[in-house]
């Protein structure tokens, strides 16, 4: 047993922090009260610290099988249980992609193998994200995929994305949707825009997200399939999404930390750890996201996690890959940015780091309460670092923020009721 | 000449790191450069002894023509790499390249490369001055600086005059730069083309005005630049045709009855005779296109012997 003393717990059931003691039987969280005396159990004094649920990421990239030079399922669960993170949903572009049972089996034995993380997976919607045929989505949600997606790719032709829907609309799985079209995005480096203006990049117009999400949540209503925005970027995605929503289409959005904090101006410098897909906008479209979010039209935090090594990223910023890692500086950067500076609730970003996402994939973590399971993270949020290479556990270090300044270090995590990242 | 101001050991990515008075310094010392560059010998030794590398990644002839002379005249040595027949054929990249040249002792670098931003990467691995000599579609300062030491030569100063800059502005690097330096100089500048060929927001990253009729663009102007046609840009649909394009943005004689009566004509080169501009325009007496060129040599000569600290001895009195 383990138990937590006088920490600041978040709860749940009332969505408040409250002083409190917790205490973990094997994996399962056996009470929350105030002064639990248990003679038994390991105990940990939280004084000064707060206690959340175990973040639930939707979105990362665990190259694992194919590239495992840039990350592999050990080094990914290590990443994230040092961001805090207790379950993360992978994406399938590996290599050979999670468009079959046997990827997906390796990949499930591995985590379990591992186990610092619970990893779910997420299925291909097209065979080999090709984007020309449907991926045999029964068998994967058979096999355990929590949802559906070609992400990196995007399903071009409207016809076979509208079949996508509606074959795996009797699954209750989300369809994850990155919204790119091609055409428009060509050879983008940066957003289309004063920076790209400057630096001579093509540029990736808002326009290439709009379209498709446009498309796609049209083609939601059509199908009844729940359709989940990934990586929102911009103004008027968020419009849509919202207009969705009024509509009572069956639509949910995520947002980066990255497309939070930071907006195009971070490409000035030719930096390629600020090259990502969609790639940084403007300062508009990074409050209408922040709105978005806080209205509730953007409902989860998701990273994006997408290690490159550095011998992929020290390159000619046309030439290196696009994407960022995100695990282990999410929750500090936000928490310094947002509820620091009084723009958001602590409560409400823990709920759209934990609770939300485990919404959209239907599994039950995400909360902090007597008989869920055990887990969670404690941080110190008076306590200062910056965010250096050298304390990256990732195998990639490719992250927007190093050198910044942050508040709320973590001192555990906890999952299944075992420590997994200890200070 | 006056010593006032120190370009030693300075990057010339862009002309954005560059004041008003560097960048008239580098004028001043320019002008003595060309009146070398007319001797009979053509050569001061200056710079005996530094070795410059010029890295040209992407192909190049009067560009990479106009900096070795530079070298030579300032006596220093110079090895050009081209990346055709290299290592990197073989597979190496830019930081072993950069490495393995700086391994053998180079002073100083000059670089063209098809991605924005290599000058820095090739600073970062050297940490020797790199001068940009064109990256992508982002910078081309020594161009810029070429460009507009033709026109402070004729007027005296950029102070108020009207530029016109016309053609492909999206895809011109010699914009990006000449919009940075003739704004930092008090010219205003106009650019005109069709709008498909316009880089979004250009008037307010660079403060400038933005014209998609060229008659009004060049109303009054004192100068007037035209930019390279290329033909690959109507086969990714940008625009119809070069017929079409000639009679709206060609630089013709009849076009240029709405600029001033002494208006000079500038273009950055090659040149599409009878595209984006018409031979009676290219060769008339308004044109200073081939003393462009000549410019070009000076400049650079300028920039390497500020940059690599040359003493004026006697020679650059």
């Amino acid at each position: 047993m383990i138990l937590l003393k006088n920490g600041m717990v978040y709860l749940s059931d009332k969505n408040k922090i409250e002083k409190a003691d917790v205490l973990i039987d094997k994996k399962v969280i056996k009470k929350i009260a105030p002064a639990i005396e248990e003679k038994n159990a390991e105990v940990i004094d939280c004084s000064g610290m707060h206690i959340f649920p175990g973040f639930v990421d939707l979105h990362c990239h665990l190259r694992d099988p194919g590239y495992t030079y840039k990350e592999d399922i050990a080094s990914g669960a290590e990443s994230a249980a040092k961001g805090g993170f207790t379950s993360v949903c992978c994406m399938p572009n590996t290599n050979p992609a999670i468009d079959n049972i046997s990827t997906l089996n390796y990949i499930m034995r591995k985590a379990r193998d591992v186990g610092k993380t619970k990893i779910f997976v997420i299925g291909a919607m097209s065979k080999g994200l090709e984007g020309k045929e449907i991926a045999n989505i029964a068998s994967l949600v058979k096999g355990g995929v929590v949802g559906v997606s070609d992400d990196g790719n995007c399903i071009q032709v409207a016809k076979l994305q509208l079949n996508v829907m509606r074959y795996a609309s009797i699954y209750d799985i989300p369809m994850i949707c990155h919204s790119e079209e091609y055409s428009l995005s060509g050879k983008g480096q940066v957003n289309y825009g004063p920076m790209s203006t400057k630096l001579g990049l093509s540029g990736i117009p808002t326009l290439a997200e709009e379209i498709m999400v446009s498309r796609d949540i049209m083609l939601a209503d059509v199908t009844g399939s729940h359709v989940h925005i990934a990586h929102a970027s911009t103004k008027r995605t968020v419009e849509l999404i919202r207009q969705a929503k009024k509509d009572c289409i069956k639509v949910t959005a995520e947002v980066t930390p990255h497309h939070l904090v930071l907006t195009e101006k971070a490409c000035d410098g030719f930096d390629t750890n600020t090259k990502m897909k969609p790639p940084l906008r403007s300062e508009q479209d990074r409050e209408a996201l922040f709105e978005g979010l806080m209205d509730g039209t953007i409902d989860v935090i998701a990273t994006d996690h997408a290690p490159h090594s550095d011998y992929e990223k020290e390159l000619e910023f046309m030439k290196a890959p696009f994407g960022v890692i995100g695990f282990e500086s999410a929750f500090p950067v936000l928490y310094s940015t947002l509820v620091r500076d009084d723009k958001m609730k602590l409560e409400e970003l823990v709920v759209r780091m934990t609770s939300k996402p485990a919404d959209i994939i239907k599994k039950d973590v995400g909360v902090l309460k007597e008989g869920a399971p055990a887990d969670l993270n404690i941080f110190d949020l008076k306590d200062s670092f910056t965010f250096d290479e050298s304390e990256i556990l990732s195998k990639s270090k490719n992250s927007p923020f190093l050198g910044m300044k942050m508040w709320g270090k973590i001192h555990y995590t906890i999952c299944d009721g075992k420590f997994t990242w200890k200070l | 000449m006056k010593h006032t101001l120190n370009l030693t050991g300075r990057n010339v990515f862009d002309l954005d790191d560059y004041s008003v008075e560097e960048i008239e310094k580098i004028f001043e010392t320019a002008k003595v450069m060309k009146e070398i560059n007319s001797r009979e010998y053509k050569k001061i030794p200056t710079l005996r002894g530094k070795t410059v590398a010029t890295l040209f990644f992407e192909d190049s002839t009067r560009t990479r023509i106009s900096f070795e002379l530079a070298v030579k005249r300032l006596s220093a040595d110079v090895v050009s790499f081209t990346s055709a027949g290299s290592a990197m054929k073989k597979g190496e990249g830019i930081q072993d390249t950069v490495y393995t040249l700086n391994a053998m002792g180079i002073d100083l670098y000059v670089v063209r490369h098809s991605c924005p931003g290599v000058p820095q990467l090739v600073n970062k691995y050297s940490n020797k001055p790199v001068i940009n000599a064109g990256d992508g579609r982002h910078a081309h300062p020594t161009q810029a600086l070429l460009d507009m030491f033709s026109i402070w030569e004729k007027t005296g100063s950029l102070k108020g005059l009207k530029i016109a800059i016309v053609g492909d502005i999206l895809h011109s690097r010699v914009v990006r730069s000449n919009l940075i330096g003739m704004k930092k100089m008090g010219a205003d500048v106009v650019v005109c083309g069709p709008r498909t060929l316009m880089p979004p927001k250009i008037e307010e990253v660079y403060g400038v005005q933005c014209e998609y009729d060229l008659k009004v663009a060049i109303k009054d102007a004192d100068v007037v630049m035209g930019l390279r046609m290329q033909l690959e840009r109507q086969n990714e649909g940008l625009f119809p045709g070069l017929g079409e394009y000639t009679s709206r943005y060609g630089l013709s004689n009849k076009m240029l009855e709405f600029a001033k009566d002494d208006v000079l004509i500038m273009h950055p080169g090659p040149m599409n005779r009878g595209v984006e501009i018409l031979p009676e325009v290219a060769d008339s007496e308004h044109s200073i296109i081939i003393e462009q060129v000549t410019n070009g040599v000076a400049v650079r000569m300028a920039l390497l012997f500020l940059i690599l600290g040359g003493k004026p001895g006697r020679e650059v009195a």
